[in-house]
């Protein structure tokens, strides 16, 4: 008996390396430590209520970020385990087996479970304080979509300990990740971890649309948006084209795996190109969503900080846009190498090219915005200067690679890999980064200490070029990505050895942003104007942080940065433009539904992973029981009273 | 999805800031408007699935093919009876319209019934073939087959749940501005659903036996 | 020609110089070093994008800072400050018209290489007269590359010679999770796919031994897919050859079924047979999966073009 539990837990749980046993007790006193926290200052029902259940798209977008700079840290140990691996030749630091986990892991949790989560972090911050909305669309489903990311992500990271990591790869090609060659449970973690939060993901595109098209402040056309909101339109209508064909992707994969069928195998008529092909439909765009609203950020921070108006408005619009568009149409540019053919070939290369031309033109846009202003380099402006060379370069590579006939000479080297680094750090971590220091005084209603968000900063950018250059370089010597190991005669070493320091380099950027927002903290610099970068959006108009209904009354915009103009006017000795009397104010009551939903979600992936149907099946109509039961909830709303609005503005100082 | 959605607004937003009530009407138009974007990405799911099917529906890996799989008669009657229903649950649509409680709730019925006709021939049209050894991995054409035709039938068995649920809030609350918008995106899901089967029947059957 | 390669030197400059403070002058510099045509076309044309991207970038990364710096809040100078402009047309057109410009320019260069640079058109008319090109069968396995020579009836495994100057025709195929054959440089890599011929036409234009890798991820010992390529004079190719037939082992299918198991193989074995038809059975093996004719939706084609490519020969 005993044998046999042993037996069974030996198979359930990860064992044989000290790394996962360091990360088994990490798990379990961090788990336990918060738990104890919550016991002992009696916060259960205050967590509960103000968080677990909330429907506030403020508290909503807090959590995003915060799960957010949890997976960066797990991505970014996984990235640094991976560079000390690669750091000379014949490292026996990581058995392969684990380096290809570690690899594998790193990808989806950089791509989806790092940058998905803050990015929808910094929509549900900014995008309805913006638009002068008082929420989103739909605020539960809002609460749905992270709880069903959150469920996702730790589905996935529990694959860590239990049962084994994913190992084949971020986009899992088959037929390496059918049955016959991966049999483990760890492609299953992946498959329920990315579709669980995928789901989410789609959610938050419909509401944010919905949101952006319907909810904006009287007078706000579409053509007076912030360039922001814009970029997370853009990037909202590729999320619910593409992402519907990742779940089919996932899904049929499963199917594969779980029934035996032969959509993608090697035997019984299967093609394992169709999935290469679905999987970068969805992957290109994917790639769009996340750094079209780091172009919206750039935009929004370089006009509040060169204080003009952002240059050529409607090109960055068509720019905005025809991005979302054509990154439908360039997706065979991940495998050229696949034999297609010149004519093939040709037409996706060119229609990767043609996407560079509006990137361009956005940086274009910034720097003629930063022409003839005052700019002051703060930490969102520091952060957007350092994107700009780095996207450059990162952009001139990508026209390098979308060259096909040059393609066949990097396809899958660390010329590759440098490039895709230099957009996603350069571009969407640095983007992200950026709209993090903008919004955090509005978030928090206190300010980030600046000296340290210095250090931060060159510690990042210049860990970065350290990093990537070398391995541009040594790209094109030959060294193709996902080598666990290379040998003396190669002569990478040099190389290799320069980009891992690099790497820590970076890593320790991060450690100084943790200290930063500690030291932060502690020194609580408050922000009482609401708007401590001279902003020229909504948001900036109201105090920080924002109070729960965003504004006390609806406010009527006149012209792109309407909040600006408003300062402009005031301060030539105008009048302030009158505010109509207070109102009651409609507002969504919390609701228990997504976090419950989300749990069986959670326990039905858990199931279908170790194929567990007792578990799985009921968790499923668990699903479906919580969604029908939510259905019969009539009494959803409630409004805030006119006295307590006053009340509200009076403590911010703010007459009304 | 979106019959799920709760909203926070205020009153008049946008273009409609002219109507100045309680901002009930805004609400159930963000809705009506969230559920044609999940349309739009339903279609997208259908399309891949469609794709998938036509890349797929050749290799039968020696398994047996569509034309000798699939039997016409059956096939013809699941879609009488599902654009039939379409038919009935937009009738229901129009005693609403003209506040008849009773009307809309007994179309509802008729069209809950033909549902369950058609999930139950499908049912055991699947369990016929599989019963001849056609099975979900006998081949990459029977895969993407059962996965296609099967997901259609599982939305048209979560349509038969939603509509249950809500003949029950409909002799709770009547034709009320709420009820009425789910109604209106419940029929808007059926009709999809139609057509989606259209497409199923043209190029799965039709193309199959063909 | 000579003006090519002062070009090509001058454009590769800063990259080399990079890379020798690195690592030193003696290691093979890849794609950076062709010693084939194929990797000198590619080459080419890389300098070619190199240098239409620099006309972009560099007046924007100098605009970026010298705009960056004049325009400094802190700046004392009574520089100007325009808050409300926002729109010159005459700019715009500018910022519109010259990346298309690049582009088309690039765009044709593309189009051109493309059907150029097309990995699966022979090299016949790139060699001197009367050379006959040679053929070599790649598979790639659980890690390890198996060659078969058709025409010699040779096999070897993570090593590959041919004769210089010679047109070589691969054909690849995998009989593992799907793989690419890399040899940096003597030309780009193309992916090695069960149920499937490919084709490759390299041809190295000196003597010595080339890095070989396998350049998409197959699974756990991946990074043990190294090869040697190794181009020699005509005379001891044949030598190699002959003495390979006289001396070496002969593959049997069961030899074949072995070697195919997932492992990594650390000598360099060689075969003075194989067994008739082996690779067409690899391929043929998964070919089921491939007989989607009427395959009618945009994203096929691509496969289509592939399979029918590789079984048309």
């Amino acid at each position: 008996m005993w044998e046999d539990i042993k037996d069974w837990a030996s198979d359930f749980f990860v064992t044989g390396d000290p790394l996962i046993y360091g990360a088994d007790v990490g798990i379990v006193l961090a788990s336990l430590s918060v738990l104890f926290v919550l016991t002992y200052f009696k916060k259960w029902g205050w967590f509960w209520r103000e968080w677990v259940t909330t429907v506030d798209h403020k508290k909503i977008g807090i959590m995003y970020i915060i799960a957010s700079l949890l997976m960066l840290f797990r991505g970014g140990v996984d990235a640094l385990l991976m560079r000390t691996q690669l750091v000379m030749p014949e490292m026996e630091f990581l058995k392969p087996e684990h380096y290809n986990e570690i690899f594998t892991t790193h990808g989806v949790i950089m791509i989806l479970f790092m940058a998905m989560p803050l990015m929808f972090g910094l929509f549900n911050i900014s995008v309805p304080l913006q638009i002068g909305a008082r929420d989103v669309a739909f605020p539960v489903l809002n609460s749905l979509s992270f709880w069903l990311f959150f469920m996702g992500a730790m589905l996935f990271n529990l694959s860590f300990v239990i049962g084994g990591s994913p190992n084949s790869g971020w986009l899992a090609y088959p037929p390496l990740s059918e049955k016959m060659f991966n049999p483990g449970v760890g492609q299953d973690f992946y498959i329920w971890g990315i579709q669980i939060s995928g789901i989410g993901s789609l959610m938050t595109g419909i509401n944010f649309i919905v949101t952006i098209l319907k909810m904006r402040a009287p007078g706000m056309k579409l053509m007076k948006m912030p360039m922001f909101t814009w970029s997370v339109l853009g990037s909202c209508l590729t999320i619910i084209l593409a992402f519907p064909v990742l779940t089919v992707t996932l899904a049929l994969l499963f199917i594969d795996r779980f029934l035996g069928a032969h959509f993608f195998t090697l035997d019984g008529g299967g093609n394992p190109m169709m999935y290469i092909n679905l999987i970068w439909m969805w992957g290109h765009p994917e790639v769009y969503i996340v750094v079209l609203p780091a172009f919206g950020i750039f935009s929004d921070v370089v006009s509040t900080f060169a204080k003009k108006k952002l240059f050529g408005y409607s090109s960055m619009v068509i720019a905005i846009m025809s991005i979302s568009v054509v990154s439908f149409l360039t997706w065979a540019h991940h495998f050229f190498t696949m034999g297609s053919g010149a004519s093939v070939n040709a037409f996706f290369a060119i229609s990767t090219m043609v996407i560079a031309i509006p990137t361009g033109v956005k940086v274009f846009n910034w720097l003629f915005t930063m022409y003839k202003g005052r700019i002051s380099f703060q930490a969102p402006m520091l952060w957007t200067m350092g994107f700009i060379p780095c996207f450059v370069v990162g952009g001139l590579t990508g026209v390098m690679l979308s060259v096909a006939p040059a393609d066949f000479q990097f396809h899958n080297s660390y010329f590759l890999i440098a490039h895709f680094h230099q957009v996603l750090i350069g571009g969407v971590v640095f983007g992200y980064f950026a709209g993090f220091y903008y919004w955090w005084p509005k978030m928090f209603g206190f300010k980030l200490d600046e000296k340290l968000g210095r250090w931060a900063f060159w510690l990042w950018n210049i860990g970065f070029y350290v990093c990537f250059m070398p391995q541009y370089v040594v790209g094109l010597m030959g060294m193709t990505r996902r080598y666990s190991t290379y040998s003396w005669d190669t002569g990478w070493f040099g190389l290799n050895l320069v980009s891992t320091i690099g790497g820590f380099i970076m890593g320790i950027g991060f450690l100084v942003q943790v200290w930063q927002i500690l030291y932060s903290i502690k020194k609580m610099d408050k922000d009482t104007t609401g708007d401590p970068w001279d902003g020229r959006t909504l948001e900036w108009s109201i105090q920080s942080p924002a109070p729960l209904y965003n504004f006390a009354t609806d406010p009527v915009v006149k012209d792109v940065d309407d909040w600006w103009e408003e300062k402009q006017r005031i301060k030539a000795g105008g009048k302030p433009t009158p505010k109509p009397a207070l109102q009651p104010i409609h507002m969504p009551k919390n609701s228990a539904m997504p976090i419950i939903k989300s749990t069986f979600w959670f326990l039905a992936g858990f199931g279908f992973v170790f194929d567990w149907m007792w578990l799985a099946l009921p968790a499923m109509a668990g699903v479906a029981i919580t969604m029908l039961f939510y259905s019969f909830r009539y009494d959803t709303d409630y409004y805030i009273p006119v006295d307590e609005i006053r009340k509200t503005e009076a403590a911010a100082g703010r007459a009304v | 999805m979106a019959h799920n959605a709760n909203h926070a607004v205020s009153q008049g937003h946008g273009h409609d800031h002219d109507h100045g009530h309680d901002g009930h009407h805004d609400m159930e138009a963000l809705r009506q408007m969230g559920f044609w974007l999940f349309l739009i990405t339903d279609c997208i799911l259908f399309g891949t699935l469609f794709a998938t099917y036509l890349v797929l529906h050749n290799n039968t890996a020696g398994g047996p093919t569509a034309s000798e799989l699939f039997e016409m008669p059956g096939v013809i009657a699941e879609t009488f009876i599902l654009l039939t229903s379409s038919f009935t649950s937009g009738l229901a649509v129009l005693c609403m319209h003209k506040g008849n409680r009773k009307g809309l709730i007994g179309w509802l019925i008729v069209t809950i019934i033909l549902g369950a006709s058609f999930v139950t021939l499908e049912v055991t049209e699947f369990l016929k073939m599989i019963d001849e050894g056609a099975k979900i991995s006998t081949s990459a054409f029977l895969s993407s087959f059962y996965t296609l035709v099967g997901t259609h039938g599982l939305h048209v068995s979560v349509g038969l749940v939603w509509m249950i649920a809500l003949i029950i809030q409909l002799t709770r609350h009547g034709i009320t501005p709420v009820t009425t918008r789910k109604i209106n995106i419940i029929s808007l899901y059926w009709h999809f659903l139609d057509v989606v089967w259209i497409f199923v029947f043209t190029i799965v059957y039709m193309m199959g036996v063909m | 020609m000579k003006s090519r390669g002062w070009r090509r030197f001058v454009a590769a400059l800063p990259l080399l110089a990079i890379a020798l403070l690195m690592s030193g002058c003696s290691t093979d510099m890849g794609v950076l070093e062709p010693k084939g045509i194929v990797a000198k076309e590619q080459f080419d044309l890389i300098m070619i994008t190199i240098v239409l991207s620099i006309i972009i970038t560099v007046p924007v990364l100098s605009m970026a800072f010298y705009f960056a710096w004049k325009y400094r809040a802190s700046n004392k100078d009574n520089v100007e400050y325009k808050p409300n402009w926002s729109h010159s047309t005459k700019i715009e057109s500018w910022m519109w018209g010259v990346p298309i410009l690049i582009i088309v320019v690039l765009g044709v260069i593309t189009v051109i290489y493309s059907f150029k640079l097309e990995p699966s058109k022979a090299l016949a008319a790139e060699a001197k007269d009367g050379v006959k090109p040679v053929t070599i069968e790649v598979t790639s396995l659980d890690w390890k590359w198996l060659f078969t020579y058709p025409e010699e009836g040779i096999a070897t495994v993570n090593y590959v010679r041919f004769p210089e100057d010679v047109p070589v025709e691969f054909k690849l195929t995998s009989d593992a999770p799907m793989n690419s054959f890399w040899i940096p440089q003597l030309g780009g890599q193309i992916y090695t796919m069960s149920g499937m011929a490919m084709e490759l036409n390299l041809m190295a234009s000196e003597v010595g031994q080339y890095q070989g890798r396998g350049a998409n991820f197959s699974g756990e010992h991946f990074g043990k897919m190294e090869f040697t390529a190794e181009a020699t004079s005509q005379a001891d190719f044949d030598s190699w050859v002959a003495d390979i037939k006289q001396s070496s082992p002969a593959l049997t299918e069961q030899g074949y079924d072995e070697l195919a198991e997932p492992g990594v193989v650390e000598t360099n074995d060689t075969y003075s047979s194989f067994p008739d038809g082996l690779f067409d059975r690899i391929v043929s093996k998964y070919g089921s999966s491939h007989n989607h004719s009427a395959a009618a939706e945009g994203e096929s084609s691509s496969e289509e073009t592939s399979s029918e490519g590789g079984t048309n020969k």
